[in-house]
C-alpha cells in the first residue's frame, strides 16, 4: 500500500474528485450522507497514513483516544465544577503529547519523538480550543461523534485550517441551501484552480527553480551579500505560494463537503502594519493565538491587576504570544528569534499607532505615506522569513 | 442611565474616541479603534460597570463590531 502526502500528488486529486461526488450530489438534493461521508474520511486518513507510513497512523488512534477522552473527562467534570487548576491540569494534559514531539528533537541530536505524525500541531489546537471554550460554557454539551468528525475533518487535517468547534458543528448539522450550495461549488473550483496556480506553479518557480540555485550563490559568497538578499525574497514568495496555494485546496475541499473552512490568507503582502499582517497572514493560526493565548493571558492580567500599566501589559502578551508561536514552530534558535522578532515589531507598532492616535492631523497620511508604510511591512515581514528560513543557521554556524 | 448611554461612556473610553457616539455603525476593528487589548478593557468594564459576565469564547468580533451591535449584544444579556 502507498501513502499520500494529502494534496501533493496528481492522483490524490482524482482520488477526491471521484470520491466526492456522492457527497456532492447528495447535498444538491438536500441530503447529507453521513455515514458515506464518515467512511471517505476514514479511507482519505487511511491513504494518508498508512503503508510506509502506517507507524504515524497508530499515533494518531493513539493520540486521538487521548485528547478525545481529555476533552470528554473535562467536559464532564466542567458541568458540575470549574475549578481553575482542573482546566490548567486538562490543558497541559492536552498539549503534552505535541510538548513532546517539539522539545524531543532539540534534546536528542535532532531526532523526531517516537508518538509524532503529520498534524499533530492541528488535532492540539483544536482539542485545546475545545477544553478552553468548554471552560467558558460556550461548548456545553460533549458530543463524541462530532468531537471525532471536528478533530478528523480530513481535508484540513494535515496543516489546517484551524476551524472552531462551535462554527464546524453548524455547518455540519446543517445542509446548505442549493443556491448556496452552488455557490460554494464554484467558490471551491475556484479555490482549487488558484491552489494549482500557487503551489504548482509559483511555488514551483519560487521553491524549486529559483530557490537552489541562489541558495548555492549565497552560501558560495558566505555572510553577507546579495544573494542572501535575494534568497529572502525568494524564500518569502516560496513560503507564501506554498503554504497559501495548499490552504486553499484544504478550504476548497472542505466547501464541496458543505463546510466553510475559514480562509488562512488574505493578500499578506499589501498589509500597511505589522498587526495588519497578522490579520492577514496564516489567519486561523494567528486567531488562535489571539483568541486562546494572548487575549486569555492579558485578561487575566488585567482582572488580577497583576501589572498597572496597559501598554506593559500588553507587551507581556505580545512576547508570550509570539514566543510561544516560535517555540510551537520548533525549539531551534532560528524559530525562537522569528517570535522575538515578531513581538518587537508589533510592540514598535503599538508604539507607532498610540503616537499617530495622538497626534492625528499633523501626521501625514495620502497614497504615497500608505505606498511606503506597505513596502516597509514587506520588507521586515520577509526578514523575518529569512529567520526562520532557518539559512542563516547554515550560512553562519554549519 | 439607560444601558444605551453607559455602553456609549465604556466604549467612548475603552477607544478614546469620540466617533462611537458620532457614528452607531462604525466598525470599530476595521477603524483601529479597538484591538484585542481594548477588547479586553471593554469586556473588563462592562463586567464591572453593568455585572454582565462574558466570557472569551463568546467575544466574536463581527457581533461586537458596532457601537449598534454591542448596545445590543448587551441589551440581550442583562
Amino acid at each position: 500500500m502507498v501513502s499520500f502526502q494529502p494534496y501533493v500528488n496528481p492522483i490524490y486529486f482524482l482520488y477526491l474528485i471521484a470520491f466526492l461526488i456522492p457527497i456532492i450530489i447528495g447535498i444538491l438534493n438536500g441530503k447529507r450522507f453521513r455515514v458515506y461521508e464518515t467512511i471517505i474520511s476514514l479511507l482519505f486518513i487511511c491513504l494518508i497514513f498508512g503503508g510506509p507510513k502506517l507507524h504515524e497512523g497508530f499515533n494518531l488512534i493513539l493520540y486521538i483516544i487521548f485528547e478525545v477522552l481529555m476533552i470528554g473527562l473535562y467536559m464532564r467534570y466542567r458541568s458540575k465544577h470549574n475549578q481553575t487548576w482542573v482546566f490548567v491540569v486538562a490543558v497541559l494534559l492536552a498539549i503534552s503529547p505535541l510538548s513532546i514531539v517539539k522539545i524531543t528533537p532539540a534534546i536528542n541530536n535532532g531526532i523526531p519523538s517516537i508518538i509524532g505524525f503529520l498534524g499533530i500541531s492541528y488535532l492540539t489546537f483544536k482539542a485545546v480550543q475545545m477544553i478552553m471554550e468548554s471552560r467558558d460554557g460556550s461548548i456545553k454539551k460533549f458530543d463524541l461523534m462530532l468531537t471525532l468528525q471536528f478533530l478528523l475533518f480530513f481535508p484540513t487535517i494535515s496543516s489546517g485550517p484551524i476551524d472552531r468547534y462551535r462554527r464546524f458543528v453548524k455547518d455540519y448539522q446543517n445542509v446548505p441551501s442549493q443556491e448556496k450550495y452552488l455557490e460554494m461549488l464554484q467558490k471551491g473550483i475556484f479555490y482549487i484552480f488558484q491552489g494549482f496556480l500557487y503551489k504548482f506553479l509559483l511555488a514551483y518557480l519560487f521553491g524549486t527553480v529559483l530557490l537552489p540555485p541562489i541558495a548555492h550563490a549565497a552560501l558560495q559568497h558566505g555572510g553577507m551579500s546579495w544573494a542572501l538578499v535575494g534568497y529572502m525574497y525568494t524564500y518569502s514568495m516560496d513560503l507564501f505560494f506554498d503554504f497559501a496555494g495548499y490552504s486553499l485546496f484544504a478550504v476548497g475541499i472542505s466547501y464541496f463537503m458543505g463546510i466553510e473552512t475559514p480562509m488562512n490568507f488574505n493578500k499578506p503582502f499589501i498589509s500597511h502594519n505589522i498587526k495588519d499582517f497578522w490579520n492577514r497572514w496564516h489567519m486561523t493560526l494567528s486567531f488562535w493565538f489571539r483568541d486562546y493565548v494572548y487575549m486569555r493571558l492579558v485578561f487575566f492580567m488585567m482582572k488580577h491587576k497583576l501589572i498597572k500599566s496597559r501598554i506593559t501589559t500588553a507587551i507581556v502578551g505580545y512576547f508570550a504570544l509570539f514566543l510561544l508561536m516560535g517555540f510551537w514552530h520548533g525549539v531551534t534558535w532560528y524559530y525562537i528569534a522569528y517570535g522575538l522578532f515578531h513581538a518587537i515589531a508589533i510592540v514598535i507598532n503599538d508604539t507607532w499607532l498610540r503616537f499617530k492616535k495622538k497626534h492625528k492631523g499633523s501626521i501625514p497620511s495620502n497614497k504615497l505615506t500608505e505606498i511606503f508604510a506597505i513596502f516597509i511591512t514587506f520588507n521586515v515581514v520577509c526578514l523575518s522569513f529569512l529567520i526562520f528560513s532557518g539559512f542563516l543557521d547554515k550560512l553562519f554556524f554549519s | 442611565m439607560n444601558t444605551k448611554d453607559k455602553v456609549l461612556e465604556i466604549l467612548e473610553n475603552t477607544t478614546d474616541s469620540a466617533e462611537v457616539r458620532n457614528n452607531l455603525d462604525i466598525n470599530i476593528f476595521d477603524e483601529g479603534l479597538l484591538d484585542s487589548m481594548g477588547s479586553i478593557q471593554l469586556i473588563l468594564e462592562l463586567q464591572n460597570e453593568l455585572g454582565i459576565d462574558i466570557p472569551i469564547s463568546e467575544f466574536e468580533r463581527s457581533e461586537w463590531a458596532t457601537p449598534n451591535l454591542i448596545i445590543a449584544k448587551v441589551e440581550s444579556m442583562i
